[in-house]
């Protein structure tokens, strides 16, 4: 952003201001994850800055808590991380399909209600996790669901469903009904025309969808703090146990997976924005 | 008649009004089918599970069925007055009764809700009961302890009477119904509801400010800078919102710790002694700092989203019509903005509204939200009922929020990234 060069000195000025501003803005935003970076490879037991990685010393970093991460004995990690990601690919399934097909329904010109049904779809999302929380306790209580991998799962689906509703709804907006009515004309059955028309047009949006239903199910610990007995932990519930009670060096080494791992999810979920932007801009 | 026209026919014969009908109604039942499935799922897993947390807020059938005898004889007492021995003796049939179920606990938790002293009583009565002779019932249930020969204890029963109750509700607000049936008040120094009500309100509110006047400025950066420098500063965005809140809040708790590093930082340009290192977690400054930072994509991007949609030659008109680019900016683009701004600060307010995680870790006691009082009621004491009835009180804030960001964004127009 280059001014012009007959910019006034005090706007030259303000406009500096606020490029300052922004970059700092920015370091506010990003610069805490970078903090738990170095801090994961220290040698010693603080979660400060010791004077030996002050000075960059060789010796006072080491993969000591990754270690224990992955060996030290009674390490709950290894079955939290199964049960994190059991219960999240299976919530995402479902919430993909739910919700996917619900988009299907919600953006054809004929559903009635829709404004209400919406609003009933999306409500999850926008109620306060706790107040889920309680009330999916309350049903699981009942169904004899809780402290199941089942319940947790069924639980992670209502609240992954709202964002591929959204996402595929979005898709779907930009979609040309004519091509399902060429295929239809053409003799082909409407489940054939979903499989091979409907289905490779919308995928980005699914896919983008099931992302933030698996994000979701991934990082949620609130519903999962009232269901969960212990042999149903999963990290966020170890990282929230760790948080409370010590802060040791092995959960910076997690966190640090976990961040690895959200850059991996941020890149594809932008690849896949992209790709369809440029697909409905095609549609245009 | 003269205004009769001929019909239009489809070659079945079958009028073509009524044709299209049948067919729209056919495409109809399809459209439903295809959200049945996920409807119903959170019908029943999700709507009813709230109505249900409805009925018990103000379900208070449980004293009602423990002491069906007692609530019967009492209907005639007029309650000034101790009850006579017909509610005394009903009173200890009903007591013997819950003995030999074992429930006689679950009774004195319950009285005591009502009022504090009940649970000594009960179990010195029922140790009692076991020598209790036959007739005149009403002197030996009073010589058991001091408090069950005075009023005010049986009223605190009859009050307990009804199956239903907004006890739980008024509790929320620090009141109560006292034993003239009025509502009050609690004494100001226990008025621990009603200060976090507030102080929620307080925090959502400044939180949305704060992450306002943070991402207007970068908004408008990622939507005029050129595309392949937006594309790498949206990460700086992105990045914090996919990434797992109990990292994003671990991070915090490193950065402010007394040791940490912002407190070195200060120390080292000499804002603070390094003895007297300011306490920034476990309080509010914790919740505000942590929370602004957790939820601010979540107002960058709606901001974003709207400001992208701007064309800068608007800008340059208002520029060129004499406006200096402050004139500009608050003539003609900000009131742009305005939708973003809607939709941004209500989804940030909504969710600092319920805010719990972070809250939890690094606000401490003073900088604790209302979702920490319900799941302290929900883990910790076990009074549901009461736990229910605050996150129904907060669920109606919310849906007031919702409904309004329904009337001004419309619910679908939310985007995601």
């Amino acid at each position: 952003m280059a001014l012009p060069k007959y910019t006034e000195p005090h706007y030259r000025i303000w406009h500096y201001i606020y490029l300052t501003i922004c970059a700092a803005v920015f370091f506010f935003l990003i610069a805490p994850l970078f903090v738990i970076f170095p801090l994961s490879f220290n040698a010693e037991e603080f979660l400060s800055f010791s004077d030996g990685m002050k000075r960059l010393d060789p010796d006072a970093f080491s993969l000591r808590w990754y270690k224990d991460m992955i060996y030290g004995t009674k390490n709950p990690w290894g079955l939290a991380a199964k049960n994190s990601f059991i219960i999240a690919i299976f919530a995402t399934i479902g919430s993909v399909i739910l919700g996917t097909v619900a988009a299907l329904g919600l953006s054809s010109r004929h559903m009635p209600y829709k404004g209400l049904i919406m609003a009933v779809l999306i409500s999850p999302m926008i109620v306060p996790l706790i107040i889920s929380g309680v009330a999916i306790f309350f049903f699981m209580a009942k169904a004899g669901l809780a402290a199941t991998h089942t319940g947790i799962v069924l639980a992670h689906i209502i609240l992954g469903t709202p964002f591929v509703v959204i996402t595929v709804t979005a898709t779907l907006s930009g979609f040309d009904h004519s091509v399902t009515r060429a295929a239809a004309s053409l003799g082909s059955d409407p489940v054939n025309t979903f499989m091979k028309i409907t289905l490779p047009l919308i995928l980005p949006g699914v896919i983008s969808g099931g992302l933030f239903a698996f994000v979701t199910s991934f990082d949620e610990v609130v519903v999962v703090l009232f269901l969960a007995g212990l042999e149903n932990t999963t990290i966020p519930i170890q990282m929230w146990t760790g948080l409370r009670e010590q802060l040791s060096p092995t959960i910076l080494a997690v966190a640090t997976c976990l961040i690895i791992l959200s850059t991996l999810i941020l890149v594809t979920a932008e690849l896949l924005r992209r790709r369809s932007e440029r697909l409905r801009g095609i549609n245009r | 008649m003269s205004s009769e026209t001929k019909q239009i026919l489809t070659t079945d014969g079958i009028p073509l009004e009524v044709s299209l009908k049948k067919a729209e109604k056919k495409n109809k039942i399809k459209a439903f089918l295809l959200v049945a499935p996920l409807l119903f799922f959170l019908i029943i897993t999700y709507v009813f599970p709230i109505g249900d947390m409805l009925f018990r807020s103000v379900d208070d059938k449980m004293v009602t069925q423990m002491l069906p005898k007692t609530f019967k004889a009492m209907e005639n007492w007029d309650g000034q007055e101790l009850p006579d021995e017909e509610v005394f003796a009903a009173f200890h049939d009903d007591f013997i009764k819950l003995v030999e179920d074992k429930r006689e606990g679950k009774l004195s938790t319950q009285l005591n809700y009502t009022k504090n002293g009940f649970k000594s009583i009960i179990k010195k009565l029922r140790r009692a009961s076991k020598k209790f002779e036959e007739g005149n019932y009403k002197e030996q249930i009073m010589s058991v302890h001091k408090r069950w020969a005075d009023v005010e204890y049986w009223r605190a029963i009859q009050r307990r009477a009804p199956e239903f109750t907004g006890q739980k509700y008024l509790k929320g607000m620090d009141m109560y119904v006292n034993e003239e049936g009025k509502i009050v008040s609690v004494e100001e120094d226990r008025r621990i509801h009603r200060v976090l009500w507030l102080r929620t309100l307080e925090i959502a509110f400044f939180v949305t400010v704060f992450c306002f006047l943070m991402a207007y400025p970068i908004a408008h950066l990622l939507a005029t800078l050129p595309m392949k420098y937006s594309n790498l500063l949206m990460i700086c965005v992105l990045l914090p919102f996919w990434t797992s809140l109990l990292v994003r809040t671990a991070s915090w708790m490193i950065l402010l710790q007394q040791q940490g590093i912002v407190n070195d930082f200060f120390v080292g340009i000499g804002l603070v002694a390094d003895d007297n290192r300011p306490e920034m977690m476990y309080n509010k400054t914790g919740s505000y700092v942590a929370m602004t930072q957790i939820l601010l994509p979540f107002m960058v991007l709606p901001l974003y989203s709207v400001m992208k949609t701007i064309s800068p030659s608007l800008m340059r008109a208002g520029k060129s019509l004499g406006g200096t680019p402050f004139v500009a900016f608050w003539k003609v683009y900000f009131p742009l903005t305005i939708p973003g701004i809607g939709a941004g600060c209500l989804l940030v307010f909504i969710l600092a509204i319920g805010y719990y995680i972070t809250p939890a870790l690094v606000g401490g006691a003073s900088g604790t939200l209302i979702s920490n009082q319900i799941a302290f009621h929900m883990k910790s004491t076990l009074d549901w009922s009461f736990a229910s009835a605050m996150g129904l009180m907060l669920l109606s804030g919310v849906l007031v929020i919702y409904w309004l960001y329904n009337k001004i964004v419309g619910i679908d127009n939310i985007k995601l990234g």
